[in-house]
């Protein structure tokens, strides 16, 4: 019997030949993440372990992302924690001109195919589009693994997801989630690794596999994953001799869930919970104060250019505030120098630096009592974005960009007629 | 044995309503425990005595892997929660704090707010007023960890024995 991509990267990185789920292993870290939220927790652990010496600097990085630069006192203390802890001992650290959101600047620079990945973070399974284990996990055990190198795992159920067809045009990776976790429920896939699979997904551009795996854990999922191709050879530029790890055929899952994209349409969540999911044709006309574009689920390039597309030539509407926030320095860059970035400024957009952004209510877009944003970010509880009387709509960069234009929420397909 | 008096949630209690983003920056430990559940009940914090129990449905603590979450919990003085099932992370980060979470299947259906209940960790039960349940097991080397109070607790004793 076979095995998923989840379990040959556990059975791997823990010295085994098989893993089965439900089985408990101690696997070895390639890679470690913390930011600017998670880390001073880290280090404060390492302070009252009294032993803070990294296994392996170089398998270290910490990036600040959440409040860049800092917004306050209190902010630039927990930066200046990190910078001088990544001093002490070398780390790799994103400090402000390098900043950006933490698992973008680890999908460009650091993780490779098969590797076992922890972040400080629950978007850490956003990772697993590029065939690597991601999995968030919280900053106590991460000053374990700082000093051991080492965690505990659980080997996970695997859900697959087969995606057959192609999406037309206006619908886009953000939608394929939205539409999954609205079917699935925030819990459907809990402690599960959910992988995708199927020409559906082998269509996608790594950008956008990156969007739907980031989401995993808003169904529970533990990582999402995605078996590597030609695709993410070349965005990770793999030149490693270790062997690339995939599902075999004959791997077992809990179960097979298909999904037809060819009769997708834009989806949105709306508040307070990410599986509450409908058509955006069916809330159409709900006014916006604020349309954010960005975060670690759609602030990379493909995502403003999907949004470039439809205000280019176009005003925000007057009473609504459009933020938009590439996600890395190497997005904004790039961009810029495609004329997205002027675009969105002309149309009467802010652009703001790489960074979290207003998705978790910390920085550049707080929410006051009854406002309302159509935001492209993945999660929507209550008080997530600033007051706990606003009010968050999840939905791909495509409605977003149609949403400030019109002021309300719409259905992008109208913009895109004859622009492709 | 613990022994308390249950505050009762709902299903799929995440952790922005457990302690808001706004909080997270605060050092202070007074902080977190002063804001606990504020975003499902503003006056949670001057209810809950120490020694109480949380009572919840199913994926308690989805959402962001914020360790605060639990901390708010913890230090509001929270014995245990027991819910039909936790969100991952927050599991794992809950036996790492030393806070006792015990998955229960029906725990929400038979226990009302104000009840008291009994959690026996080691035989795996709680006892309600209307019987007693079982709970699922918690791996051996988990179980060592919660017992210690926590990871922190568990590498200092690694610590003072390798460098003792």
């Amino acid at each position: 019997m076979g095995m998923t991509i989840a379990e040959k990267i556990l059975a791997r990185a823990s010295g085994k030949s098989k893993v089965e789920p439900g089985e408990y292993v101690i696997g070895k870290i390639d890679l470690a993440m913390v930011h600017d939220l998670t880390g001073p927790l880290t280090l404060n652990v390492l302070k009252e372990v009294g032993y803070d010496r990294p296994w392996d600097r170089e398998k270290i990085v910490i990036i600040l992302d959440h409040q860049v630069p800092a917004n306050s006192t209190v902010t630039a203390s927990l930066h200046q924690q990190l910078r001088e802890y990544s001093n002490k001992y070398g780390i790799k650290f994103h400090d402000v001109g390098r900043q950006g959101v933490c698992h973008q600047i680890l999908a460009e620079n650091y993780v490779k195919p098969g590797m076992l990945v922890v972040g400080a973070d629950s978007h850490t399974c956003t990772l697993g589009a590029l065939g690597a284990f991601a999995t968030g996990i919280g900053s106590t055990e991460m000053a374990s693994v700082f000093l051991t190198g080492e965690l505990w795992f659980r080997v996970p159920e695997t859900i697959r997801f087969e995606l057959k067809g192609k999406l037309k045009q206006g619908v886009s990776a953000k939608d394929i989630i939205l539409y999954i976790i609205g079917k699935m429920g925030v819990d459907g896939a809990l402690y599960c690794a959910t992988e995708f699979t199927g020409d559906g997904v082998e269509r996608l551009s790594v950008d956008s596999r990156l969007t739907i795996c980031n989401m995993a854990i808003e169904m529970g999922g533990k990582t999402g994953i995605v078996n590597p191709d030609a695709k993410t050879l070349e965005y990770t530029k793999y030149t490693e001799s270790r062997e690339i790890l995939r599902s075999d055929s004959d791997a077992v899952y809990r179960s097979t869930i298909e999904v037809n994209l060819e009769d997708l349409v834009p989806q949105v969540a709306l508040p307070h919970s990410v599986d509450n999911v409908k058509p955006v044709s069916e809330v159409e006309g709900l006014e916006a104060d604020q349309v954010f574009i960005g975060s670690c689920t759609n602030g990379r390039l493909e995502d403003l250019e999907a949004a470039a597309k439809i205000l280019h030539g176009r005003k925000v509407k007057d009473g609504t505030r459009l933020i938009v926030i590439p996600a890395s320095p190497s997005v904004y860059i790039e961009a810029e120098r495609r004329g997205y970035i002027k675009t969105f400024i002309e149309a009467g957009g802010v652009v703001c630096n790489p960074n979290c952004g207003p998705c978790l209510g910390g920085h550049m877009g707080i929410l006051a009592d009854g406002e309302v944003c159509v935001s492209t970010s993945n999660r929507n509880f209550i008080g997530r974005m600033g007051s706990p009387k606003s009010k968050v709509y999840l939905v791909s960069p495509e409605t977003a960009a149609a949403t400030a234009v019109e002021g309300k929420l719409t259905d992008p397909l109208k913009y895109l007629r004859g622009r492709e | 044995m613990i022994r308390g008096r249950v505050w009762k949630f709902g299903d799929d209690v995440d952790t922005d309503v457990i302690i808001p983003a706004k909080y997270l920056r605060s050092v202070d430990k007074s902080v977190w425990p002063k804001h606990v559940l504020e975003g499902l009940d503003p006056s949670f914090s001057s209810k809950v005595k120490p020694g109480d129990i949380i009572v919840a449905g199913k994926n308690f603590g989805c959402g962001s892997s914020r360790e605060q979450a639990v901390l708010a919990i913890k230090w509001a003085g929270i014995s245990a929660v027991v819910a039909e099932s936790f969100a991952r992370i927050f599991f794992r980060n809950g036996i790492n704090n030393g806070l006792p979470l015990i998955e229960c299947r029906g725990i929400s259906e038979v226990v009302n707010e104000g009840d008291i209940i009994e959690i026996d960790l080691e035989k795996g039960v709680v006892h309600t007023k209307h019987g007693v349940l079982k709970t699922a097991p918690l791996p051996p080397f988990l179980q060592d960890i919660l017992k210690i109070g926590g990871l922190v607790e568990y590498y200092k004793k690694k610590v003072s024995i390798n460098l003792g």
